[in-house]
């Protein structure tokens, strides 16, 4: 199963890559990563999607939670959340395509941020599914490059992850 | 207004701050001015090893056999990749351990500079925590945080990596009295509800046994642990890490478990149906193999520091995470106040049940043999220093029959590399453990393989007068390899003869100890008190051991618990 796994880290070199290399060291996955500061300069956020079963994952929290720099560690999926990946697309857009593909970003809540007489540049946030969803629409050979940030994501309502 | 002082000289106060008296290293080029500052002081020994993977093998020895931070200190490059072996064998058994790596100055770093390596990366994932210190301003509160770190929550190995500029920066040295960090906080106490439903469990056992690993002697459990045993009558096994958390002659233990464990041992641990792990981690050397550990059903309690040690193999009903002396002196309260009575007329038929199986006697062995048996000359070992040694071993057949053969009744008294097995291991840490017993007997029970591993520390030794008692169990074989291989491979023993050994008399005589040679099993006790009369020396001996002999019983990897080989 998917699990988006949030946590706080000291802002420190090195942080990083000691959980990367806990999740190569013991061949858990990372679906994703992404992290930057919060607004507290000392400390990082970061959200993590991970596949495995809920012991393996239970397994993933406990060791994040080990790891000195690591200051609070959540498994999102324990409760509600919102969660929201950003993607940059470059798209071939040519003749009819134009239209077609402008109605396409509408439907899906993106807009074109950079364009060319040959090609879209589409932002799109949404869940990673969301994000899914939109490349399927569009043709194959029309994609001509894709970014992704991976997902973010925080708990819904008044809960919050503070240290 | 305090003087400033160099980096160098800061961490030597650091170390004197810290109350240790006795480092391991060995010097080079980034370490020089550490090594000047060691030099015009007094407080904190330095022992010169041989070799560094040696330094911190000895480090840990003094870490296991005291209760002690052990120190190493080793300069950049192949001095510290030296050393890696140390520390991950440290790592595997939760060893506090402070290691001051030099570094290339700062501002070589990242350029391929002479004896660089990366060594945070190199050792981030066989240390607990490691640090690279980038400011003289940060060096006291980084050593301050190591020390912390080694020695609380489930220990370990803690690298401070200080680049050689720094430890010429001056700053001025405050040692703080204490750290806090947001970001690690080990729990002391266990959940009290927890320990209740506990308490609960283990009085309605019909079947219960007591199953007890390294985290009682690192966490200084053993009183409790003993308390808790007698007052339940219940069975008590101890893992390899965990030999002398409970006493082995006592008529409740049942001796060591797992791969070479006892009969008794591995049958109760299969067929209880309440199983108090503490301190222990259900490893694979130790159940065997998982699946079939699980086919029985039984409810499993289980102590321990680490959450992720928990359920981690074997799914666990009650986890109680915390200190094992702690969790253990609430759970006895809760025993001693809950109402119910544990069904003694249960519990005596296990016993019952324990009893034939110890008929099985499950250590025998050939006792009127013409040539020496392993196991006798380890008998003769615990007979004539009356069970009060200090024993360490390398990684082998030998070093089973040690644990199987030396009844250890008290903690810290047995070191060995159980997680990572190290051969190697044996002779430098007898070195540190008696530099961290000066008074204590100290023998290293090894194998003509693994002594060669790290035999250059004979000099060291020599050097500092070490009077260690190394009994050499020579079988002319990597035994372990070859009964492997005998056991899986069609006795095809690729590569595991040991040819062109050394005259290990002489070898020894040559540094400048005493070498004996053992033939025959009636002179095995005659020189073992022969050796040990020799108080203030090395004394090496060469036992000439059966080539043929196994360790019994065997669970072979893959197997489960109550599917052993037996004599
Ligand atoms: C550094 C290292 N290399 C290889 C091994 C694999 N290994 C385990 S036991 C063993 C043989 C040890 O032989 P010896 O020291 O003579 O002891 P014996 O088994 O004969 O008692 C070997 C090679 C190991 N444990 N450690």
């Amino acid at each position: 199963m998917r699990h988006i796994i949030s946590l706080l880290m000291e802002n420190e070199a090195g942080a990083l890559s000691r959980v990367a290399g806990l999740f190569s060291a013991r061949g858990y996955n990372i679906e994703s990563l992404s992290v930057a500061p919060t607004e507290d300069p000392t400390l990082s956020r970061m959200t993590l999607v991970t596949v495995g079963s809920d012991e393996v994952v239970e397994q993933v929290t406990k060791h994040l939670n080990k790891l000195i720099e690591v200051v609070k560690v959540v498994d999102l999926n324990d409760g509600c959340h919102i969660e929201r990946e950003l993607m940059l697309v470059k798209v071939r857009a040519q003749g009819q395509d134009r239209e077609e593909i402008k109605r396409l970003v509408e439907i899906f809540r993106g807009c074109i941020i950079d364009v060319t007489d040959k090609s879209y540049t589409i932002e799109l946030t949404g869940t990673s599914s969301k994000l899914d969803a939109f490349l399927e629409t569009m043709e194959k050979s029309a994609v001509l490059e894709t970014v992704r940030t991976g997902a973010s994501g925080v708990g819904r309502g008044d809960w919050i992850l503070k240290v | 207004m305090s003087v400033e002082i160099t980096g160098a000289e800061i961490t030597v106060r650091c170390l004197q701050e810290e109350g240790v008296n006795c480092i391991f290293g060995y010097p080079g080029g980034a370490v020089l001015f550490l090594y000047d500052e060691l030099f015009k002081q007094e407080k904190v020994r330095h022992i010169l090893v041989r070799h560094e993977q040696a330094a911190v093998h000895a480090a840990d020895g003094y870490a296991r056999s005291s209760d002690q931070v052990g120190v190493a200190l080793v300069t950049s490059g192949p001095g510290l990749t030296n050393a890696v072996t140390g520390i991950a064998t440290a790592y595997m058994d939760s060893i506090p351990m402070v290691i001051i790596s030099g570094q290339v100055p700062t501002e070589a770093i990242g350029l391929d500079a002479f004896q660089e390596v990366d060594t945070v990366g190199i050792t981030r994932p066989c240390v607990k925590h490691n640090f690279l210190v980038k400011d003289v301003a940060e060096l006291a509160l980084t050593i301050k945080k190591a020390f912390y770190i080694a020695s609380t929550g489930r220990p370990g190995p803690v690298l401070v990596d200080i680049p050689k500029d720094i430890t010429q920066h001056k700053t001025k040295f405050v040692y703080p009295d204490k750290v806090t960090m947001r970001s690690y906080n080990p729990v002391v106490k266990g959940h009290v509800r927890q320990t209740k439903r506990a308490a609960d469990l283990i009085l309605s056992a019909k079947r219960p046994v007591i199953y007890s690993g390294g985290g009682v002697i690192l966490s200084d459990a053993s009183t409790q642990l003993i308390e808790l045993t007698k007052l339940l009558n219940y069975p008590c096994t101890n893992t390899l890490m965990g030999l002398g958390g409970y006493p082995a002659t006592d008529k409740q233990s049942l001796g060591m478990l797992g791969m070479h464990g006892t009969y008794e041992a591995n049958m109760a641990m299969q067929y209880c149906d309440v199983l108090i792990a503490v301190g222990a981690r259900f490893d694979d050397r130790v159940i065997g193999n998982p699946k079939h550990f699980s086919n029985e059903n039984r409810k499993i309690i289980h102590i321990d520091i680490d959450p992720s040690s928990i359920s981690k193999r074997v799914k666990v009903d009650v986890p109680i995470v915390g200190n094992v002396p702690d969790v253990l002196k609430e759970l006895i309260k809760q025993l001693k106040e809950n109402k119910t009575k544990s069904d003694q007329s249960a519990l005596k038929d296990w016993w019952k049940q324990i009893d034939l199986w110890r008929a099985r006697d499950c250590l025998k062995y050939d006792r009127e043999s013409k040539i020496i048996k392993p196991q006798m000359v380890v008998e003769q070992l615990y007979n004539v220093t009356k069970g009060n040694a200090f024993v360490t071993s390398d990684v082998g057949q030998h070093q089973m029959w040690a644990a199987q053969f030396y009844k250890f009744d008290k903690p810290r008294r047995w070191i060995n590399s159980g997680g990572l097995g190290t051969m190697g291991f044996g002779l430098p840490a007898a070195m540190g453990v008696q530099l961290a017993n000066p008074k204590g007997r100290v023998a290293c029970i090894t194998g003509e393989a693994s002594i060669q591993m790290c035999i250059q520390e004979l000099s060291t030794c020599k050097q500092y007068g070490l009077p260690l008692k190394i009994i050499n169990l020579n079988n002319r074989y990597m035994g372990m390899v070859r009964q492997w291989q005998e056991f899986f491979h069609g006795n095809r023993y690729a590569e595991s003869y040991m040819n062109a050994l050394p005259d290990f008399v002489k070898l020894t005589e040559s540094y400048g100890h005493v070498g004996m040679k053992i033939e025959r099993p009636e002179d095995v006790e005659g020189a073992l008190k022969e050796a040990f009369k020799l108080k203030d020396q090395l004394v090496f001996m060469d036992f000439i051991t059966d080539q043929t002999e196994n360790v019994f019983p065997m669970v072979p990897g893959g197997k489960g618990l109550s599917e052993m080989i037996l004599v």
